[in-house]
C-alpha cells in the first residue's frame, strides 16, 4: 500500500511527473541487461569485479574492503540509519554493456533521456566534457578535443581504471582508506561510475566539467566513486548534479570522492543535491592540499531523507587553502547533517568554513564541522560562520562544531547564529503585495545569495527554483 | 470618480490593550490628509492595522476600500488592492535586492490581473526602474542594493518613497517618514512625495512635525488622541499644535496627559 504522501511529496512527484513527460524518465526495466541479485556476499563482490574484468589487486581490495564493512558497527552518533536495509539493495546495475566515445552510439532510450536533459546543447556551450552516469555506470563520455590535446584524463571510474591501471592504484583509496568508515568500506568493496579525472602540470580548465548523476532503480544503491588529480599548478573545477524519480521503498546512495591537488593547483568541486524523499544520502568526500595549493568544496544539499555529508581538507603543506560552503535545505521529514571538515596539518595553512542552513516544517538540519590544528602547525588562520534559518516553530537546527587546536600561534574565528523568519520581514514583504509563500522564499533565497553566488549561474537558478517549489503552497 | 477609503468606528487591540477606541477618517484618491498627534496616541497602530499587521487585532469596525471590506483580506491582498505603508522602521532582508523584490512585487500585481501572465520582462522592468529613480533623483546603484541592509536612516525613507513610487498604489499612508531624518533628507523625501501626489494617490501623512506638512500641504489635518480622532481641520489645526503643543488638546478633550 502507498504511504500517504506529504505536500512536499506530491510536489515532488509533480516536478518528476513533469520530467517523465518531457524527458522520458522511467525506461523498461528489461533494458538493464545485467544486474546483482538484492543483497551483499564476498560472492557478489567478486562477482562485480569479475565482471569488469579488474587486476587482481582491486579484487582484493574490494573484498578486504567488504570485510572491513563487515566489521564497522553502524554509525550512531549522527543521523538515524535504522531505515537502511542493507539485504534489500541491489548492489550493481549496468546500464549497457559498452562504453560510448560518439554520441551516436549512446544508446536510444537513454540518449532521449539526456537528449532532454540537455546534455549535447550544454556540452556546446560550457561543457568541457560529459560524463553521464546513468544506472551504476557510465554509458556516455566524451572528452573534448582540445582536453585530449592538453593531457586531462576525464574518464568514468572504470574506463579509468581499465585504461590507467597504475595511476588509480597509485592513488586509490590514499586519501580515504576503506578502513575510514562502514560507508566508504561499503563504498569501496562494491564501487560502480563515478568520475577519474587527471590534470597535467600548468593545465587550467576553464569550463567547469560536469557530470549528471540519477538513480532510476527501485531499491538501487549506488555507489559511484570519483577520484580527481589536480597535478601542480593546474585548475580544474568539478561540477556534479542529481535529479531523481520518486520511489516508493528507500534507497542509498554512498559516493566516495578522493581529491588531490598538488603544488600550486586549484580544485573546485561543487554539488546540488536533490535526492527523492526517500534516499539515504551518505557521502564522504575528502581531499588533501599540498603547497600553496586550494580546495574549494560547494556543497548543496536539498533532497534525500538523511543526508550525512561532511567534505574535508587535509591542509597538507605550508601555504595551502581550504574552503567548505555548504547550504543545506531541510523539508519535512528530512534530516541533513551536513557541513565539513578542515584539518591544518602544516603551518602557515588557511581555512574557512561557511554553512547556511534552512529548515521547514519538520525537517531537521544540522551543522556538524571539524576545525582541527595539528601541534607545530603555526600560523594557522580559519574562520568558521554557520548561520541557521527556521522556517516555522516546529523545524528544528542543531550545531555541532568541534574544534581541536593543540598549537597556540593560531587565528581562529567562529561565528554561530540562529534565526526565524520574523513575522516583521514576512509583514514588510507581504504589504507589497508578495504572498506568504513568496515572501518566505524570498528570505530564504536571500539567505543563502552569499552562498549561491558561488555555484554556477545554471545551478544558482534551479536551487533557488528548487526551493520555491519546496515552500509554494505549504505555509500557513 | 476616484476611490474612497473610508475607515468607520474602527477599534483595535495589541494583546488585549485596546490601542484605537473607535476611529472615524474618510479620504478620497486625490487628496492628503496629515494625521497628528502625541506619542501613543495610537497613529502607528491605524497604519499597521490598515496593512492588517498579525500582532494588531481588529474589535470592532470596518475599513472599507471601495466599499471591499479591507479587514477580511491577507496583506498581500490589500496591497494588490491599492494600499500601500511607507514603513517608520522599513525591516532588511539581506541578499534580496531592491530591484528583485520590486520586480516580485510587480509580478505579484499582474498575476491577481491575469494568473497566466508572464511577469514584466527585464528590460521593461528596467526601464521602470531607471525612470522612477530618475524621477525621484535617487542613484542607479539603490537597484542592486540588498533591501535595507547597511541603509542609512535617509536611504531607507527613500526606498520606501522609491517602492511607492513603482508600485503607484491609490493609497499611501506615511508613516512617520519625516522622523529621524535631518533637514536635507527630509526635503529630499517630502519632494519625492510631493512629485508622486495627484488626482491617482490619495496620502495619509502620519507625523508629529510641521516642518513635514509645510511640504506637503495636505487639505486636512487630524489630530488624533487617546485612539480617537479628536479634532479635524486644515492647515491651521497644525499651525496650532505646532505654537502651543498637545497640552491644551489634552485639557480640552479631558484626557490625561500621556507624554511629552
Amino acid at each position: 500500500m502507498p504511504k500517504e504522501l506529504t505536500v512536499e511529496e506530491d510536489k515532488l512527484r509533480e516536478l518528476n511527473t513533469e520530467y517523465l513527460e518531457k524527458y522520458g524518465f522511467h525506461d523498461p526495466e528489461d533494458f538493464y541487461s545485467i544486474k546483482s541479485e538484492k543483497g551483499l556476499s564476498e560472492e557478489v563482490v567478486r562477482w562485480i569485479s569479475a565482471i569488469k574484468e579488474e587486476p587482481e589487486w582491486m579484487t582484493d581490495i574490494r573484498v578486504k574492503a567488504y570485510h572491513e564493512f563487515l566489521k564497522k558497527p553502524m554509525p550512531t552518533w549522527g543521523a538515524d540509519l535504522s531505515g537502511i536495509d542493507f539485504d534489500q539493495i541491489r548492489y550493481f546495475v549496468r546500464a549497457s554493456e559498452k562504453q560510448s566515445t560518439d554520441w551516436n552510439d549512446v544508446p536510444e532510450d537513454i540518449k532521449n533521456t539526456f537528449d532532454k536533459l540537455g546534455i549535447p546543447e550544454a556540452e556546446r556551450k560550457f561543457l568541457s566534457g560529459v560524463g553521464a552516469q546513468y544506472e551504476s555506470e557510465v554509458v556516455y563520455h566524451k572528452i573534448r578535443e582540445d582536453l585530449e590535446q592538453k593531457g586531462v584524463l576525464f574518464l568514468d571510474m572504470d574506463s579509468g581504471l581499465r585504461e590507467y591501471p597504475e595511476l588509480v592504484k597509485e592513488y586509490f583509496g590514499t586519501v580515504i582508506p576503506y578502513t575510514d568508515n562502514k560507508f566508504a568500506a561499503l563504498n569501496t568493496a562494491v564501487w560502480s561510475g563515478g568520475s577519474f579525472i587527471y590534470v597535467p602540470p600548468g593545465v587550467h580548465i576553464e569550463m567547469p566539467l560536469q557530470a549528471y548523476f540519477r538513480i532510476n532503480t527501485e531499491n538501487m544503491g549506488q555507489f559511484e566513486r570519483t577520484l580527481i588529480i589536480v597535478d601542480e599548478g593546474a585548475f580544474v573545477h568539478y561540477v556534479e548534479g542529481c535529479t531523481a524519480p520518486v520511489y516508493s521503498t528507500a534507497s542509498l546512495h554512498s559516493a566516495v570522492v578522493e581529491i588531490i591537488v598538488k603544488e600550486g593547483g586549484r580544485g573546485r568541486y561543487t554539488t546540488i543535491q536533490n535526492w527523492s524523499n526517500n534516499i539515504y544520502n551518505l557521502v564522504t568526500k575528502r581531499a588533501v592540499a599540498y603547497k600553496d595549493a586550494t580546495m574549494e568544496w560547494v556543497d548543496a544539499n536539498l533532497g534525500s531523507k538523511v543526508t550525512m555529508k561532511y567534505p574535508a581538507v587535509y591542509l597538507m603543506e605550508p601555504g595551502a587553502h581550504g574552503e567548505v560552503l555548504s547550504i543545506a535545505f531541510a523539508g519535512d521529514g528530512q534530516h541533513q547533517d551536513a557541513g565539513g571538515k578542515i584539518v591544518h596539518v602544516a603551518r602557515d595553512t588557511t581555512s574557512k568554513i561557511v554553512s547556511k542552513s534552512i529548515s521547514k516544517g519538520e525537517g531537521r538540519a544540522s551543522y556538524r564541522g571539524l576545525l582541527k590544528v595539528y601541534p607545530e602547525a603555526s600560523g594557522v588562520r580559519s574562520n568558521v560562520v554557520c548561520d541557521a534559518l527556521l522556517l516555522d516553530s516546529a523545524s528544528r537546527s542543531d550545531t555541532y562544531p568541534y574544534i581541536e587546536i593543540e598549537e597556540d600561534d593560531v587565528t581562529v574565528g567562529h561565528e554561530a547564529s540562529v534565526s526565524k523568519v520574523g513575522e516583521e520581514q514576512l509583514f514588510y514583504l507581504m504589504s507589497r503585495g508578495l504572498s506568504e509563500s513568496e515572501a518566505n522564499a524570498m528570505i530564504v533565497n536571500g539567505f543563502i545569495e552569499p552562498l549561491a553566488k558561488e555555484l554556477p549561474i545554471e545551478f544558482s537558478v534551479e536551487l533557488r527554483r528548487l526551493i520555491e517549489i519546496q515552500l509554494e503552497g505549504s505555509v500557513g | 470618480m476616484g476611490a474612497t477609503l473610508e475607515i468607520r468606528n474602527l477599534h483595535v487591540s495589541i494583546d488585549e490593550t485596546p490601542i484605537l477606541r473607535g476611529v472615524d477618517l474618510t479620504i478620497n484618491q486625490g487628496e492628503t490628509h496629515a494625521l497628528m498627534g502625541p506619542n501613543g496616541s495610537g497613529k502607528s497602530t491605524l497604519a499597521y492595522a490598515m496593512l492588517g499587521h498579525p500582532a494588531y487585532s481588529v474589535d470592532e469596525g470596518e475599513v472599507l476600500f471601495d466599499g471591499v471590506d479591507v479587514l477580511e483580506l491577507e496583506p498581500d491582498e490589500r496591497s494588490r488592492l491599492g494600499l500601500f505603508l511607507a514603513f517608520q522602521y522599513p525591516v532588511s532582508v539581506p541578499g534580496v535586492t531592491v530591484a528583485n523584490f520590486l520586480r516580485s512585487a510587480i509580478n505579484s500585481r499582474r498575476k491577481q490581473e491575469n494568473a497566466e501572465d508572464p511577469g514584466i520582462s527585464i528590460p521593461e522592468f528596467r526601464r521602470l526602474m531607471k525612470e522612477r529613480m530618475d524621477f525621484l533623483d535617487i542613484d542607479h546603484s539603490f537597484a542592486g542594493r540588498y533591501l535595507n541592509a547597511g541603509f542609512s536612516g535617509g536611504e531607507k525613507k527613500r526606498n520606501e518613497i522609491l517602492q511607492l513610487a513603482v508600485l503607484q498604489p491609490r493609497f499611501a499612508i506615511l508613516d512617520e517618514t519625516d522622523s529621524g531624518l535631518d533637514i536635507d533628507a527630509l526635503r529630499i523625501v517630502a519632494d519625492g512625495v510631493n512629485k508622486l501626489k495627484g488626482p491617482e494617490l490619495g496620502v495619509l501623512v502620519i507625523t508629529h512635525y510641521k516642518r513635514m506638512l509645510d511640504y506637503l500641504n495636505p487639505e486636512y489635518v487630524h489630530l488624533m488622541m487617546d485612539g480617537r480622532i479628536v479634532e479635524s481641520g486644515g492647515a491651521a489645526l497644525a499651525e496650532e499644535i505646532e505654537d502651543y503643543g498637545y497640552q491644551p488638546f489634552f485639557e480640552k478633550h479631558g484626557l490625561e496627559v500621556t507624554e511629552e
